[in-house]
């Protein structure tokens, strides 16, 4: 089985992201940028798949600028084979970046391919869901769990009211949740093994995909802020304050 | 201009989640069409049809529609496309599996988790975990939304008499088969439409003190939840997740015990009217955002809240 997974160059999840003064767009510069932590979920499935014997090809996709090589390295070190960046300085949306998976799948022909569920930047939670209807395969969203089958894969899928189990055909398109797995972290041998591992680069041009992105930011606000209320003693006084002044109970 | 809403539903009753929706499609047309694709969903179709302000229930029943397969789904809605201005769904885990999929065959953007609508085009969603609000304009002909079901009131599930119209199901695509589905059963309200929800963290110290909450939630007829740190510690199970990555919720009252305040954990209950925080750190972040806060020892402040809530 040969696996694609596609990871994105975010701004860290730790970094307190602010919109930009004039409403713009948000502050990215000199801001420490890092894998969208669901796409290390997406790869840490992958190389454990190949661990397990079930998969003997992890190829790692990442879409955007230059500096995307950095997240691609990150994904070599963590165990994917080999990398290609598909490099462009526009902006890139999900439908855009379904399109272009898509084009980078019929080159590679994986039975796999994984990503992680959502973005921690735009928060869409589209982008695998896309590119499965672009391909024309199944889809796994939102997976807890997955398990290789004959020419199928059972995945467990986080619902609203707990666990659903789908069987997929294959070739699909998994997207990771949470739950999947927790990802190592990278050994410096292995960082120092990634750079030698091979890096391709396309361009959009290339794969002949028009990337025309379709939603217009008109503008980025800070949300309201709620202020910090009061202290109370103790049960009885909050009880009190709930019932007559906020009067929620 | 018409309107197409995906139901949510179980085939025997509608999803409150599906009423939400309607309102948020109130507000771009007073031409409302539901699809209702079940397997023997006639009683959720005829529940579709009581909901005040829509004018038509798509009804089509399929077997394999019974679990609503994103893969069968979609082509259902892309079918039906043509002749709406505007598809919309909630957005939780039907709606963010399926609507993706029918804007890709449609070739359209989708607009996700939309919390308020500016105009036809133009929609206000969260993004960056919430910490930056986004208004975002579609150039697209036909406008894929999925809607925050806490932003908008639940449309008054009586009222209205849409007629009913069959839809031929198309079959099942053979792409994906359900297998089964472990469900969290409670007799407490849902997590997403409570208007009480007491939540608990790291600071539990273990599934079974969760107990406690659950004492305290049903005094209240509330819903109980968890930070991602106790659901990950394994205390409870992971759809009682509250934040980034969980359930988003803006209940009358929000009361968070043991749980540090974690921006991620933020994102998913800021929006809640009262916000209350009980934490034996009295610099936890949570008291930052909490209307009333108190500085103590769970284990004797809950038993305390316990028999307070006797009293009245």
């Amino acid at each position: 089985m040969k696996i694609l997974v596609a990871v994105k160059r975010v701004v860290d999840y730790n970094v307190k992201v602010r919109p930009k003064a004039d409403g713009s767009g948000v502050e990215t510069a000199n801001v420490k940028m890092s894998m969208n932590p669901f796409d290390e979920i997406a790869i840490e499935e992958a190389v454990r798949l190949q661990e397990a014997g079930k998969a003997q090809e992890i190829v790692a996709v990442s879409l955007g600028v230059s500096q995307c090589q950095d997240t691609l390295r990150t994904a070599l070190a963590m165990g994917a084979d080999r990398a290609i960046l598909v490099e462009t300085d526009q902006e890139l949306q999900p439908l855009a970046v379904a399109k272009l998976l898509k084009a980078v799948a019929e080159r590679e022909q994986p039975d796999l391919i994984i990503v992680g569920k959502q973005a921690i930047d735009d928060d869409s939670n589209q982008t695998g869901q896309m590119l499965s209807a672009l391909l024309g395969w199944s889809q796994g969203t939102f997976a807890c769990r997955v398990e290789v089958g004959d020419g199928t894969l059972q995945v467990g899928r986080e619902v609203d009211g707990g666990i659903q189990t789908v069987t997929l055909k294959m070739p699909t398109v998994v997207t990771a949740d949470l739950r999947l797995n927790e990802p190592r972290y990278v050994k410096l041998p292995n960082i120092m093994k990634a750079k030698k591992k091979p890096l391709d680069k396309l361009t959009p041009e290339e794969l002949g995909v028009d990337i025309t992105p379709r939603l217009k930011l008109v503008k980025a606000v800070e949300p309201p802020s709620r202020k910090a209320g009061i202290k109370v003693a103790d049960a009885a006084e909050l009880v009190n304050k709930l019932k007559n002044e906020a009067q929620v109970i | 201009m018409s309107v197409l809403v995906l139901a949510e539903h179980d085939n025997a009753e509608l999803r409150e989640a599906t009423l939400n929706a309607v309102t948020a499609a109130a507000q771009l047309s007073d031409d409302i069409h539901v699809l209702v694709a079940g397997s023997g969903c006639a009683q959720a179709a005829d529940a579709a049809s009581k909901v005040a302000g829509v004018t038509k229930v798509w009804l089509s029943d399929d077997p394999a529609y019974a679990h609503q397969l994103a893969e069968n789904l979609a082509p259902v809605m892309v079918d039906l496309a043509s002749g709406y201005s505007h598809l919309l769904a909630a957005a939780n885990a039907t709606g963010k599996n399926v609507m993706p999929r029918v804007a890709a065959l449609l070739d359209v953007a989708q607009v996700s988790d939309v919390i308020a609508i500016e105009s036809d085009d133009t929609f206000v969603r969260p993004i960056y975990a919430g910490n930056v609000i986004a208004t975002v304009q579609t150039i697209d002909p036909i406008k894929v939304v999925t809607v925050r079901t806490t932003a908008f009131e639940p449309a008054a599930p009586e009222g209205g008499a849409a007629s009913i119209e069959a839809l031929p199901g198309a079959g099942d695509m053979g792409f994906s088969t359900f297998v089964g589905e472990d469900l969290t059963k409670s007799d407490r309200p849902e997590l997403v439409s409570a208007d009480i929800v007491v939540s608990g963290g790291r600071g539990m110290g273990n599934g079974e003190n969760f107990a406690l909450l659950e004492d305290v939630a049903d005094k209240l007829g509330a819903a109980v939840g968890a930070s991602r740190a106790a659901v990950d510690a394994g205390f409870v199970p992971n759809n009682y997740q509250v934040g980034q990555t969980g359930k988003v919720v803006a209940p009358q009252l929000y009361i968070a015990v043991g749980i540090s305040g974690a921006i991620q954990h933020l994102a998913g209950m800021k929006d809640s009217k009262v916000i209350v925080a009980i934490n034996k750190d009295e610099e936890a972040p949570i008291f930052q955002v909490a209307d009333y806060g108190i500085v103590g020892d769970l284990f004797q402040v809950i038993p305390e809240l316990s028999a307070e809530l006797d009293k009245i």
